[in-house]
């Protein structure tokens, strides 16, 4: 396989907080991005995603935060050790990201084109005139209308659709190899959601860019993604291509996420919740920080003892790993059919 | 006694998503559209933003605000004109008219004083005075504020410790006692002199000010866009930052002209503001306060000019308020 684009190691980011001590919010995370490939990063909210992604970007220690180990390798660099300026000639450059929400991540008083045409002069040596003709430009390919006129528009005259559009048109202005988006159809509504993904497949073949995919959408990964990381309790949990992760699920909780989508098969009315609530990060619980939550424990202490490693589970074809200490039992219950859709109830006994 | 980093939660994930509520100028909820658009304008640069227009229609609408600015304007204007528009020089002697009482003959529209000198024309360049320092010391001021408010809130921490000691300590030092050693060491006289030892002491209401709104802004989901783009922090904090906290600037800028017109009458009133001959506010009414029970428009004239513009510049602050704020105000 050729050399991953990004590689992440052993990341271990941790946060300084004010009566809760010292908050470790990613823990020993690891994983690789392909040249070409869109890896989806799946968790609930807290889950470690989006502070991964800032710690990968140099931008945690803006909030009291700090990369504590780990390295990030990307082209030969770890980003996690390179000085200030050389990170953020990255940033935006070779790094870009597109947000959440479309409303919220634009400068209210700055014109729409005023914002693109400043990212593309940060990361080139070109001419306000030429980078207000890139920018109209780009504009058009992510399919804003009247592009020339629409460059002198305040964000506030856009649509959420048109943000996004925007935002992407931002993401893409300096060719990015690793384009970073952060739930970047959340905010929208489900017509638009399908445009904009269109739109960003489009950007990132054109560009040839790898995708990093945060989302809770599942949906969203399987028609997005090649590989799938789950994250949980600032951990990843279970990693796979994408077909591995929905066909055979082989972490708990990645099979309780999956039943919890509504399906078309048995009883449409009634979704399947995982029980209990996402741990806080301070106060996780010892063992596999699933266990107060997981069906598959039983009552087996290991579970609350041991914290399993990232076990990789045999497969010639896609490496894949499960962070859970019985991941087998699961490969045999995937083949008995639909794994666990009543098996929720069991996980309240701690 | 401030440590601002305990109201902060720890997990900064969260913060980026949340919705930011500060979006100072947009127009409500739903963030309305503006009904006109200046979507087919030629231009390439800065059109009168949308934002703008539709707070300068809740100014216009205000109409003590309006009022006041139209009073503001009137007195400040003939101010500055009063090399032409005065009857006199503030220093010519009428003879004939010593110690006259407001009246329209010989055009002593505010009577003359004990020597005879137009007292009209005396208000009027003294007026001109009063305004030029104020004018000065707000523009001063905002600026010493503005960048150490910026720079406090967005670099946080020691910085900011640093600073906000700073304005502590400024703050706390009895202002008009610093003021009056400062101006009569450094000589008082000139209005300059004057406009920038009280800018030195005014800019820590806005630096507090910035420094709030760029401790949220910072967190802004825009700024966060802005420096995942590559931005620095100095094109973060002027072009991302500040120009979001605008609105407050603007208010605060306009209270600190009333403040400074004030601060600047009490100097020349106690005999360290401007010097002699030319004439302020403050001074005119110092000279007049002796013979104040039988010539009442020697202090009553100036002092109706000071009370007028600070009450006027402080209603047009808080019409720029309202119409910057909507929050706080009805639908424009």
């Amino acid at each position: 396989m050729a050399d991953p684009l990004l590689s992440v190691r052993d990341l271990v980011t941790e946060f300084r907080s004010e009566g809760e001590g010292t908050v470790r919010a990613v823990n020993q995370v690891s994983f690789d991005v392909q040249p070409g490939e869109t890896v989806g990063l799946v968790g609930e909210s807290g889950s470690g995603k989006s502070v991964t992604m800032m710690s990968i970007l140099g931008l945690v220690n803006q909030s009291n935060g700090r990369v504590v180990d780990g390295q990030a390798m990307f082209e030969g660099r770890d980003l996690l050790s390179l000085p200030d300026d050389e990170i953020r000639a990255l940033r935006g450059g070779d790094l870009a990201m597109i947000f959440q929400d479309p409303m919220t991540s634009l400068n209210p008083v700055l014109t729409v084109g005023k914002q693109i045409a400043e990212a593309i002069l940060t990361h080139q040596d070109i001419s306000k005139a030429q980078a207000r003709a890139r920018t109209v430009e780009l504009l058009s390919k992510v399919g804003v209308a009247n592009p020339e006129g629409r460059y002198d528009d305040y964000p506030h005259e856009f649509s959420g659709g048109m943000r996004q559009r925007a935002m992407i048109a931002m993401a893409m202005a300096n060719r990015p190899r690793l384009l970073i988006a952060d739930e970047p159809t959340t905010a929208l509504d489900v017509t638009v959601q399908a445009q904009v993904l269109g739109l960003l497949r489009e950007a990132k073949d054109q560009a040839n860019a790898s995708t990093i995919l945060i989302t809770h959408d599942l949906g969203l990964v399987a028609e997005m993604a090649d590989r799938v990381v789950v994250m949980y309790g600032g951990r990843v949990v279970e990693i796979g291509s994408v077909e591995d992760i929905f066909h055979e699920p082989r972490h708990p909780y990645t099979v309780g996420l999956l039943a919890s989508l509504p399906r078309l098969e048995g009883d449409p009315e009634r979704l399947q919740p995982i029980p209990g609530q996402p741990p806080s990060l301070a106060h996780l619980p010892g063992g596999c920080v699933f266990h107060p939550r997981c069906f598959l424990r039983q009552g087996r202490e290991v579970c609350r003892r041991e914290e399993p490693d990232l076990y990789s589970i045999e497969d010639p074809h896609n490496p894949r790993g499960s962070r859970c200490h019985f991941h087998e039992e699961l490969s045999r219950r995937a083949s008995g059919g639909a794994p666990a859709r009543d098996a929720g109830v069991e996980g309240r006994d701690a | 006694m401030t440590d601002d980093r305990g109201a902060r939660t720890p997990i900064e994930e969260g913060r980026a998503h949340a919705e930011d509520p500060r979006m100072p100028l947009e127009g409500g909820p739903g963030g309305r559209m503006p009904t006109e658009q200046s979507a087919g304008s030629e231009q390439p640069d800065v059109p009168l933003q949308a934002q703008w227009r539709r707070a300068l229609r809740r100014f216009l609408r205000h109409r003590v605000a309006m009022a006041s600015l139209t009073i503001f304007a009137v007195i400040a204007i003939a101010s500055f004109l009063a090399g032409w528009i005065a009857p006199y020089s503030y220093e010519e002697i009428d003879l004939q008219n010593r110690s006259s009482p407001p009246t329209l003959e010989a055009y002593h529209f505010f009577g003359t004083d004990k020597v005879g000198r137009d007292y009209f024309s005396r208000v009027l360049f003294g007026t001109q005075t009063s305004v030029q320092v104020a004018l000065l010391v707000a523009l001063l001021s905002t600026v010493i504020g503005t960048i150490l408010g910026a720079v406090s809130g967005y670099y946080r921490g020691i910085v900011d410790n640093a600073l906000m000691r700073l304005v502590d300590l400024v703050i706390t030092v009895p202002f008009l006692a610093v003021v009056l050693v400062a101006a009569s060491y450094l000589g008082s006289g000139s209005p300059v002199k004057i406009a920038i030892i009280l800018g030195l002491v005014m800019w820590t209401t806005i630096a507090r000010i910035v420094r709030g709104q760029s401790l949220s802004l910072r967190e802004a989901e825009y700024v966060q866009a802005a420096r995942v783009s590559g931005a620095g922090d100095l094109r973060i904090m002027f072009r991302h930052i500040v120009p979001n906290t605008m609105g407050p600037i603007i208010v605060n800028a306009t209270l600190v002209v009333a403040q400074a017109i004030l601060l600047e009458s009490t100097l020349s009133f106690l005999g360290f503001g401007i010097e002699p001959p030319t004439p302020a506010l403050g001074k005119l009414i110092a000279d007049g306060q002796g013979s104040m029970l039988d010539q009442w428009w020697l202090v009553v004239m100036p002092g109706l000019v000071i009370v007028t513009l600070s009450l006027t510049i402080n209603f047009i602050g808080d019409g720029l308020r309202d119409a910057l704020d909507p929050s706080t105000s009805g639908r424009g």
